[in-house]
């Protein structure tokens, strides 16, 4: 093929004054920012270059009610829905009738708004005045007593946000599970049952080996996604999520830089940053745990 | 002679195993599938309940036999439901639109043409892709305060346009056109523009609607950006709308009227879904993520 540097550029440049301006400059400009000290957003000057950003932060206890919520959000969820994921996978891919229309079914949550449905979830669990809401209700058939799942018990509120976060990222984990169990070599099958190899036998030395790089994908984008968790929380909570006890690291970012709390950029690049380290030591950890478990 | 096996009877139980192991997996899945259009279920029949027939229901009904439009005007009339709606579709089209102009021009680029720094630009790009957007937004939202493009379409729009995901996608499937054809395209004295428009994108067509699809996906439902570029109502999409809608909404608790506006929301979603279902989740399951 003939040299055309000039040509071959000026295709990219699109997308290059795109990616300067919106990902590569403010990747630059966000360590920047959480390194000067005292940031007049106002008057765009400050008056030292330093820590003291990240020491705030990580002294600011909303910051550390986030952490907390967020590390316990992607404990429960992540393991959670990966296994549900796969439950439901292996019976999808077990029978025939009716496989294309669950399929489908699963899938729904995936289109939906996250915050439109989320309103939905809030009325199915909250507890008002003039109604116990119908969880309540559920919970009465079976003896137990009501609980405002919104706005009651911290642990009430999160269950109903693990809950609805297991609900969103399900379909996307059932999608993945179900190609990955598509397409393993049926062969592999016919010669165990030949054998008279027990099922749990096959599952665990067939089926499990040749799904672990989609499984372990699944756990990296789990762990990933539920790090950056965020609108579920708004969906559920209302925006003032500190208030409910119920910030995220996310959600902290966006509360420094904008809104009755905002104004802080350097506060929310320092909490950007130390949210990036976690997520980035996080998957370096994955990807050596894979080493060992994956199998290629 | 008790040693003799009695084949029929284990094959008996076998099958009646297996009936049984079909029987719980049909009701664990059904289970779940109940689970997952619930809420569905909910939102429509509580839009169609009237205010005083929900408020006055302290046990939730789970049918309603009078069933009412008057929310769903409500949800045009009370809140400017309509005006988020027309927003969230010109922030779609366009966005979406100047992404595939982008998006293909780029691809076309890495794909097909050849010119010094092409495998470093490569590189960066792919390198991109590891980017959390929280880490890239705090400086969108100084730089689009800064140029006065606060509640504007153009302050929506820009930062919202380029995936780099979607250029990898796009490249490798531009990849696998055989080069013969661009051989030939050129003896024939088609210009690289006109291959790329005449040839290329009618063979990658799938994998442009695919594309296509996602990106309309993510903008509908896309939230924290609009919210943090966009206080004033005339440019609130439907998220934000849905949120304000819930903070202060009909200036009472009316939640039928809010579970009106959305499934007046989800619907077009749901729609394009259906249509597409069989697109979009080969798309999805080829590299989108959520979550």
């Amino acid at each position: 093929m003939e040299q055309n540097n000039r040509k071959g550029w000026l295709y990219l440049l699109p997308a290059m004054v795109f990616l300067g301006v919106f990902m590569v400059y403010p990747l630059i400009d966000v360590l920047i920012y959480s390194m000067e000290e005292g940031y007049n957003f106002a008057s765009q000057t400050f008056f030292g270059v330093g820590g003291y950003n990240y020491s705030y932060v990580l002294h600011d206890p909303y910051f550390m009610q986030a952490v907390q919520n967020t590390f316990l959000l992607v404990m429960v969820t992540v393991p959670l829905s990966t296994g549900i994921a796969l439950l439901i996978s292996i019976g999808l891919s077990s029978i025939e009738k009716l496989r294309n229309l669950y399929q489908t079914i699963y899938f729904l949550p995936y289109v939906t708004n996250t915050l439109a449905v989320g309103l939905v979830f809030m009325i199915l669990f909250q507890k008002t005045p003039y109604t116990d809401g119908l969880v309540n209700l559920i919970i009465s058939w079976f003896g137990g007593t009501s609980i405002d799942f919104i706005e009651g018990p911290y642990w009430a509120k999160m269950f109903v946000l693990c809950f609805y976060t297991i609900w969103v990222v399900l379909p996307f984990k059932i999608l993945i599970l179900t190609s990955a169990l598509a397409s393993v070599n049926d062969t592999y099958y016919q010669a165990a049952r030949v054998d008279g190899t027990s099922r749990l036998r096959m599952f665990t030395r067939i089926t499990l080996p040749m799904i672990s790089p989609s499984i372990f994908y699944l756990v990296i984008t789990g762990f990933i996604g539920a790090f950056k968790a965020y609108s579920d929380a708004v969906a559920l909570f209302g925006t003032d999520l500190n208030a409910a006890e119920m910030n995220t690291i996310v959600g902290y970012v966006y509360d420094m830089l904008y809104g009755s709390s905002g104004g802080y950029p350097s506060y929310a690049s320092a909490a950007a940053m130390i949210l990036f380290a976690i997520v980035l030591t996080i998957t370096c950890i994955n990807l050596l745990v894979s080493r060992k478990y994956v199998h290629y | 002679m008790g040693h003799q096996i009695d084949y029929q009877k284990i094959e008996k139980t076998s099958e009646h195993r297996k009936k049984v192991w079909k029987v719980v997996t049909y009701v664990l899945l059904t289970f779940w599938a109940l689970m997952v259009l619930f809420p569905f279920y909910w939102m429509v029949l509580t839009s169609v309940k009237s205010y005083g027939a929900y408020n006055s229901e302290h046990i939730p009904a789970l049918y309603t036999l009078s069933p009412t439009t008057e929310n769903y005007k409500e949800a045009f009339t009370a809140v400017p439901l309509g005006r988020y709606f027309g927003n969230t579709i010109i922030f779609t089209v366009v966005t979406t639109a100047l992404m595939l102009i982008v998006t293909v021009l780029a691809a076309f680029a890495f794909a097909r043409l050849n010119f010094r720094g092409k495998d470093l630009a490569f590189t960066i790009f792919l390198s991109l892709m590891m980017i959390p957007t929280e880490l890239v937004v705090i400086t969108n939202y100084v730089t689009v305060t800064d140029l006065d493009l606060r509640n504007s379409f153009t302050g929506l729009i820009l930062p919202s346009v380029t995936s780099v995901f979607y250029i990898y996608l796009l490249r490798e499937n531009f990849a696998q056109i055989p080069d013969e054809l661009y051989y030939a395209a050129k003896v024939d004295g088609t210009s690289d523009f006109k291959y790329l428009c005449r040839v290329m994108i009618p063979i990658c067509r799938p994998t442009l609607i695919t594309i296509t699809i996602l990106k309309v996906i993510e903008c509908w439902n896309s939230y924290v950006w609009p919210r943090l570029v966009t206080d004033e109502e005339a440019y609130f999409l439907v998220s934000n709308g849905i949120q304000s809608i819930r903070e202060n909404g009909f200036g009472r608790e009316n939640i039928p009227a809010m579970m009106a506006a959305v499934v007046v929301i989800s619907v077009p979603l749901i729609v394009l879904f259906l249509l597409f279902h069989k697109k979009i989740m080969e798309g999805v399951s080829r590299g989108g993520t959520k979550g």
